[in-house]
């Protein structure tokens, strides 16, 4: 693996804009003092601090490119037992400071290899989107597809955003008129955007990224070109 | 005291007192085991399962399964300690201590690299592999060791960050040099002792 650089230190950004995705999910636009540029895919850590000293800590995937110089964005799924994330969204707000560090190095990177397959799961989109606005902004022509699993349409993060690259995939119900099956994704959904060649990239809770990294290997994929990031516990 | 207060923030998911001293700093406290790897799970048989003690040891060997399972067994109650911010406390793995293997092979040199099935790497100093500090496991909770948290057998060494403790394992290289493996190349600290928060390099 190429060496990347060290992080900086913890360092106190502002709270540019605050956007609602879904009813569970909200997006934080950041400016870092000591902003320094990220490859998409790669994380921030998020510290926050009680009057007496308690802290909590959480990794965030920025959603941003890294062409935004001085800001990042952090993509929030609320948490039912969230400490930090309720935090973000029940009292973060235009102008609040929040401190942060990053970013932070991983293997989940994309570094402009193409053909690159997205596969997310519910908020595993967010790094993945850093990926895909990236590439709109540095190489549009080289291809990239996002297949995005999402429960119901009011679940769709970015939806204004998501353009022809991408297949929406509905688990529990699909809006009206949808031509396509409901349920979790499976081999016909990857082989209908699968690329011949290329790496793949997949994020999503433990049990997507089983499933969908088997629908990939069993695709032609080799192991060694399936990068994962997995969040949230097992059973 | 800190310096920066987060405005409006009390904590809400504090854990209870007896279990705060436990909790290395900036850990919080899981129920759970959630899991984390870099690709996906490999899927290695038991009956192929290979771990080989080699480099700079004055008799190499390799293990089966059956080999290992003649060691003594002993069951490993811990507290093992993510560096994506998660401890889970009291635990219980269970499986063979490092010692007898190294009792078979002797090893000559301060260093050591861990390899996987799948590729992953990650380096220890010896000292940090001996003296009753770190074993092959392949029994949590008295079941066996799932495959999504590195089954049939992995490293445990858990007075480290669980990257150190290396799933799937398929070998231990011995070795005079001390450089980087898989995570540890790319920021994450050399060491990753939880109680000191070695996260990064820089830390």
């Amino acid at each position: 693996m190429e060496r990347l650089r060290p992080p900086a230190g913890w360092q106190i950004a502002t709270v540019t804009s605050v956007k609602v995705e879904t009813p569970t999910v909200k997006s934080f636009r950041l400016s870092l003092p000591a902003w320094q540029p990220h490859l998409p895919g790669q994380h921030y850590d998020v510290r926050l601090t009680a009057p007496d000293g308690y802290r909590a800590q959480r990794s965030y995937s920025v959603a941003s490119s890294p062409l935004d110089v001085g800001e990042i964005e952090l993509t929030i799924d609320r948490l039912p037992e969230g400490e930090v994330s309720a935090y973000f969204h029940d009292v973060v707000r235009k102008g609040d400071r929040v401190e942060v560090r990053g970013p932070f190095a991983s293997r989940f990177v994309w570094r402009g290899e193409t053909p690159a397959l997205l596969v997310g799961g519910g908020s595993g989109v967010v790094p993945l989107m850093s990926m895909l606005r990236h590439r709109r902004r540095t190489a549009p022509d080289r291809p990239m597809r996002l297949l995005y699993s999402v429960r119901t349409e009011a679940d769709v993060i970015y939806a204004g955003e998501l353009g022809g690259e991408t297949v929406l995939s509905y688990s529990r119900s699909a809006p009206e008129g949808w031509d396509g099956r409901v349920g979790r994704i499976d081999a016909g959904a990857v082989s209908r955007v699968a690329f011949d060649s290329g790496f793949a990239f997949v994020c999503g809770s433990h049990g997507f990224v089983e499933t969908a990294a088997g629908l990939l290997l069993e695709a032609g994929y080799p192991a060694e070109r399936i990068r994962t990031e997995r969040f949230g516990p097992t059973s | 005291m800190a310096d920066f207060i987060s405005r409006g923030f009390t904590g809400r998911r504090r854990p209870p007192e007896e279990l705060a001293r436990r909790l290395p700093p900036g850990q919080y406290y899981e129920k759970g085991f959630p899991v984390l790897s870099a690709g996906p799970t490999p899927k290695v048989k038991l009956e192929e399962w290979r771990f080989v003690v080699d480099g700079l040891v004055a008799s190499p060997r390799e293990w089966t399964w059956e080999d290992v399972g003649r060691l003594p067994f002993e069951d490993v109650p811990c507290d093992i300690h993510r560096v994506t911010k998660w401890s889970k406390l009291d635990t219980r793995f269970g499986g063979v201590s490092l010692d007898h293997f190294w009792e078979a092979v002797k090893p000559l040199a301060a260093f050591a690299m861990a390899r996987s099935y799948g590729g992953y790497t990650t380096n220890l100093p010896m000292d940090d592999l001996t003296g009753g500090k770190a074993w092959l496991v392949w029994e949590h909770e008295g079941d066996p060791l799932p495959p999504d948290h590195g089954g049939p057998v992995r490293l445990l060494v858990p007075h480290l960050y669980l990257w150190k403790s290396a799933k799937w394992i398929a070998g231990i290289r011995v070795q005079k040099e001390d450089y980087p493996g898989f995570w540890e190349g790319g920021g994450y600290h050399n060491r990753g002792d939880p109680w000191r928060e070695q996260r990064y390099w820089n830390d």
